[in-house]
């Protein structure tokens, strides 16, 4: 087998595994995983950005948040139906990440960091001051009879999981794809060497809008898709906790990997579950482990298996 | 997974082992004719799942509220427990964050098993974790004191019969205010939906008594500086009403003393401005001859009834409000009897629905949905309470106090007819 | 109140808030201009420094001036130890390496705060201040009479609060003497030029970056010590000096300290006197997105040289 098939098989396995879990794990889990898969999706996104093309946000949670209330929004006051909310969802993170783009790429390391987050605090007290429709910190729900798409309703354990995995099995798939394609080599390049992508005739600056933007409509998929499944959108949302999140997943998870974020989300979970389960000091065991995972797991989980096992890991 | 059940969970749990003890015990000995499965089935516990603000912004309300809960658990069993089961409380932390209470309340039902949930308070957790609960049919008692419950804007498997809500409280104190303090008001209010609805309300409340607000100055949240604001109070404001929370209300308090000095004009905040917070702490000084809200006196009143000592007695919290075993420990009286209320409540609606587990959950929604008057008693100690079951939100008597010699004297009681408003919804429409 | 006296007060209160986040700020600074790495932890030696400031001033007891001097003596040098100890622990295991650092960092900040909230509890505690008169300013205006002084309703401030400006100058003074006039400063930049060169002219790399770490942990828990009578101490206050010292840091200019100073002044005021012009989450909202700007448009920082 070659590597291009050895992938393909691992990403097709990866979702049939998933498909087949449902039927597997019990209700608990399995609603979990449905959690899991969208906050995968904006791992995924963050690790376009930062594992492949080396460009580290602090701002992610605007984007996420962009899809949520872009969805939100449009159910509450415009009565969308969930697929139109969805799409506006996507346009209004496809909008905010084409003008975070353009401004913050024209720094890059830290000030790209601390730009990203500045933009992102701006966008969360502006959800604030628009309390009147936004319920600032508050959220508001969307109920349940309005999470209908045609027959399938999203509210029962089995409409939320294959809704979740659908959206995530699109994800995975474009990611797979674009890691394989000239775009995602030029993204590597430049993540390697800007100076020598640049002199190899690369539009930089261009690659690097185009990933901001995927990587932002992305997680604005998973923040609709949270709202959706949920039933919620909150400003919450929107702060830099929840930007962090996403790097500390795909960190742990392995950065510049296919399923990096997906393992690293699935750890972090279960992570503070048990550990919460075990004692109320939970984010004792949690900050424990990762201080470990430092240590001993440099390049995150499924980069380790990269390292050790699977040279192959996309 | 029984192992994954009950291994981990002990710590937590180790508090209310005595109580339960005590109930299985009572349950067993006082049906000693039952036999076989009935008995084994009458003295399994009632799980009540208690979603906790143990870590984030809400760990000092969440520290008491858990304390109240352990309290009222501990009386239920000792009377014998629900239905001749003993209680057992499940608590897990949500971090005060929506996502995580939603995570919580999946766990309650379909790993745990409970069969209900209980006790959050935090509005933006009560909103992310509620439709869960809903699509879940599982039981959601909340202790928010938000008005999303009887805002319609919830399910009929979400309840709030144990406290108050806002709208009903500020609407109380507008009268007050407008005869006593003044008519032109100045409000200091978080730039949260929690602030805002301080705002909106208060606002329509004093215009109906002829006053007027004259400024609203909304703080954004996690500000830790506060003077800045405070010259957009306009000079002709006769009364600032304050409300703030978080852990900077301490600053917002003194800051405001600091800012007036020797010449203020009246001042009515709400205790959460100073929820767990010593008002005898240094800076506090000015606060002396003003005037609060407070949702249960936090000082043992002089007319003190047996029933408000009783619930400080079992909850652990001296005639100053703090804890008995260290009195700089200051409790959050005007939130946390929300809890031992509304597990009395869940008890005798429990009772009367003759619940026997999960599957008469719909009843006990029901059977709560029926209740209205509860007078003031050990079950209530806060005072009478009239639950309106259409609008799933209880009414009550709020409490009006001045700081006296350091300490808070209670100075006018609100009627409950005072905190009324018309239905928003009406949740027995809603199916199961 | 009209519009001169506000902005006075306004002013004044965002230099004390300046002079706290010089502070914490030029902790950060160091750290990240010597090591290069980003301590996401920085925000919670800030919040250690404010809880054993209480815990000091809560043992002694007797006059708050005993309690709160003890504190600016003990809260630094502890904070600085269990930083110089995380640093040996941790980071030099990992031999700062970003990314990890960035994990590593996360994992001291759930532990610190953990083991705070276990210890010293949920609640927000205030430190007594040693001395705290209000003072009230006057101000002018030429009416009828001509010239007159008067004392306008609210305009003041306490003495508390003027004493930390005083405090952070010195305090700042002195660590500008330090590196620049002594052998600690030389060898501190000797290794931030260059590490290498430095370990081959014998400096003790490892333990310079462990002092290094410890000092601007120590830094920033002298900062929590200043603000703590003003602001209380609370198990998640660290948040957003950790944000705001990492934005000052960026917008001074990398590596340059007086950079770091200059930004913490011009954020600090600025979100003092943007506030008496728009409404509070208005004014919140502008800050931030001038603060964004400015990077935009000078990606380097203020003080910072461009690098090719």
């Amino acid at each position: 087998m070659t590597d291009i098939q050895r992938s393909n098989w691992l990403h097709i396995g990866v979702v049939i595994a998933l498909a087949c879990s449902f039927f597997i794990l019990p209700e608990y889990h399995s609603g979990n995983l449905a959690r899991i898969l969208v906050l995968a999706v904006y791992a995924m996104g963050y690790n376009l950005l930062f594992g492949y093309t080396g460009l580290l946000s602090l701002g992610h949670a605007l984007f996420f948040a962009a899809g949520m209330y872009g969805l939100g929004l449009a159910m509450q006051f415009f009565d969308f139906n969930p697929i139109a909310a969805v799409i506006a969802g996507l346009i209004l993170a496809l909008v905010v990440s084409i003008c975070v783009g353009f401004l913050a790429l024209r720094t890059t390391g830290v000030a790209f960091m601390i730009v990203t987050l500045m933009f992102a605090q701006a966008g969360y007290l502006t959800i604030l001051y628009f309390g009147e429709y936004t319920r600032g910190d508050e959220g508001f729900v969307i109920q349940q009879a309005d999470r209908m798409v045609g027959m399938i309703d999203l509210t029962s354990p089995m409409g939320r999981f294959f809704t979740a995995l659908l959206l995530f099995a699109i994800c995975f798939f474009i990611i797979a794809y674009i890691v394989r394609s000239g775009f995602g080599l030029a993204l590597v390049a430049i993540r390697e060497n800007e100076e020598r992508a640049t002199m190899l005739g690369y539009d930089v600056m261009r690659l690097k809008l185009q990933a901001v933007v995927i990587s932002g409509v992305m997680s604005g998929s998973a923040g609709a898709a949270y709202a959706l499944l949920f039933g919620y959108a909150g400003a919450t949302f929107a702060t830099v906790q929840y930007s962090i999140f996403p790097l500390l997943w795909v960190l742990l998870g392995g950065a510049g990997v296919t399923i990096g974020p997906l393992i690293g989300t699935i750890f972090m979970f279960y992570l503070i579950d048990y550990s919460s389960a075990i004692t109320p000091a939970y984010m004792l065991i949690a900050g424990l482990a990762l201080v470990l995972l430092t240590l001993f797991a440099p390049q995150g989980l499924a980069g380790e298996l990269r390292r050790r096992f699977l040279p192959w890991l996309p | 997974m029984t192992d994954k059940k009950k291994g981990p969970k002990l710590v937590s749990r180790r508090n209310t082992l005595k109580g339960i003890g005590a109930g299985a015990l009572l349950a067993t000995t006082g049906m000693p004719k039952m036999m076989g499965y009935a008995q084994a089935q009458t003295s399994e516990p009632i799980k009540i799942g208690f979603q906790v603000h143990r870590t984030g912004i809400g760990a000092a309300y969440g520290r008491w509220y858990d304390r109240t809960t352990q309290a009222a658990v501990k009386r239920i069993n000792d009377m014998g427990g629900i239905n001749g089961r003993p209680v057992e409380i499940v608590a897990e932390d949500d971090g005060t964050d929506p996502k995580r209470g939603a995570e919580v309340v999946e766990k309650f039902a379909s790993q745990h098993n409970c069969d209900i949930a209980f006790g959050t308070l935090f509005s933006h957790v009560v909103f992310g974790s509620a439709p869960r609960a809903g699509e879940l049919k599982l039981p959601y008692f909340v202790v928010s004191e938000g008005h999303h419950v009887a805002s319609g804007k919830l399910n009929r498997y979400t309840l709030q019969p144990g406290i108050t809500d806002v709208k009903s409280q500020v609407q109380a104190m507008a009268p007050f205010v407008g005869d006593n303090l003044g008519k032109k008001v100045t409000m200091i209010y978080p730039d949260f939906a929690f602030g805002h609805d301080h705002r909106d309300f208060f606002s329509e409340a004093i215009e109906r008594q002829g006053g007027q607000v004259v400024a609203k100055i909304a703080v954004p949240p996690a500000e830790t500086s506060f003077t800045k604001y405070f010259p957009k109070i306009p000079r002709d404001t006769e009364v600032v009403y304050h409300v703030m929370v978080g852990p900077a209300v301490l600053t917002f308090v003194k800051e405001l003393g600091e800012f007036f000095g020797p010449s203020r004009p009246e001042i009515f905040g709400f205790i959460d401005s100073l929820e767990a917070v010593d008002i005898n702490s240094p800076g506090l000084e000015f606060l002396e001859g003003t005037y609060f809200w407070e949702g249960m006196p936090r000082y043992a009143q002089a007319n003190q009834t047996s029933h408000d000592k009783l619930y400080r007695e079992a909850v652990g919290v001296d005639e100053n409000g703090a804890s008995t075993s260290d009195p700089k420990d200051v409790s959050t009286f005007a939130h946390m009897f929300g809890c031992w209320e509304t597990l009395n409540i869940v008890k005798k609606g429990m009772e009367s629905a003759g619940y026997k587990g999960p599957e008469d959950r719909a009843k006990l929604i029901e059977a709560v949905e029926a209740m209205s008057d509860m007078p003031m008693s050990d079950d209530h100690p806060q005072g009478a309470k009239r639950f309106n079951g259409k609008t799933h939100q209880t009414f009550g008597s709020q409490y009006i106090s001045k700081v006296t010699d350091g300490k808070l004297v209670v100075s006018h009681t609100t009627s409950i007819e005072d905190t009324l408003y018309e239905d928003e919804v009406d949740y027995t429409t809603q199916p199961f | 109140m009209e519009f001169g006296p506000h902005l006075i007060l306004a002013s004044l209160e965002g230099a004390v808030i300046a002079a706290v986040l010089a502070m914490t700020a030029m902790g950060l600074s160091i750290v990240f201009g010597i090591m290069r790495v980003v301590n996401v932890a920085h925000g919670e030696f800030f919040m250690l420094g404010a809880v054993i400031a209480w815990w000091v001033a809560h043992l002694l007891g007797g006059h708050p001036a005993v309690g709160f001097i003890a504190a600016l003596v003990f809260a630094p040098l502890l904070v600085a130890i269990i930083a110089a100890t995380a640093d040996r622990l941790v980071l030099q295991r990992i031999d700062y390496d970003p990314d990890r650092t960035i994990v590593g960092t996360i994992g001291l900040l759930y532990i610190i705060q953990q083991v705070t909230l276990m210890t010293f509890g949920p609640e927000a505690r205030p430190v007594e201040a040693p001395f705290n008169q209000r003072l009230a300013i006057p101000w002018f205006e030429f009416g009828e009479n001509g010239f007159e002084i008067y004392w306008p309703w609210g305009l003041s401030i306490t003495s508390y609060k003027l004493f930390i400006i005083v405090a952070a100058i010195a305090i700042l003074t002195a660590l500008w003497v330090l590196m620049t006039k002594t052998k600690i400063g030389l060898i501190m930049r000797a290794t931030q030029q260059d590490s290498e060169m430095a370990r081959a002219f014998g400096v003790p790399v490892k333990r310079v970056y462990a002092w290094v770490f410890g000092l601007g942990a120590g830094l920033a828990a002298m900062g929590a010590v200043l603000v703590v009578p003003v602001q209380q101490a609370h198990y998640l206050m660290g948040h957003d000096p950790l944000l705001l010292s990492f934005i000052v840091v960026i917008i001074g200019g990398l590596g340059s300290l007086p950079g770091t100073v200059i930004a913490a002044v011009l954020i600090g005021m600025s979100d003092g006197i943007i506030s008496v012009f728009f409404s509070p989450t208005l004014a919140k909202i502008l800050a931030t997105l001038l603060v964004a700007m400015v990077l935009v448009f000078r990606p380097q920082g203020l003080m910072g040289k461009l690098r090719s």
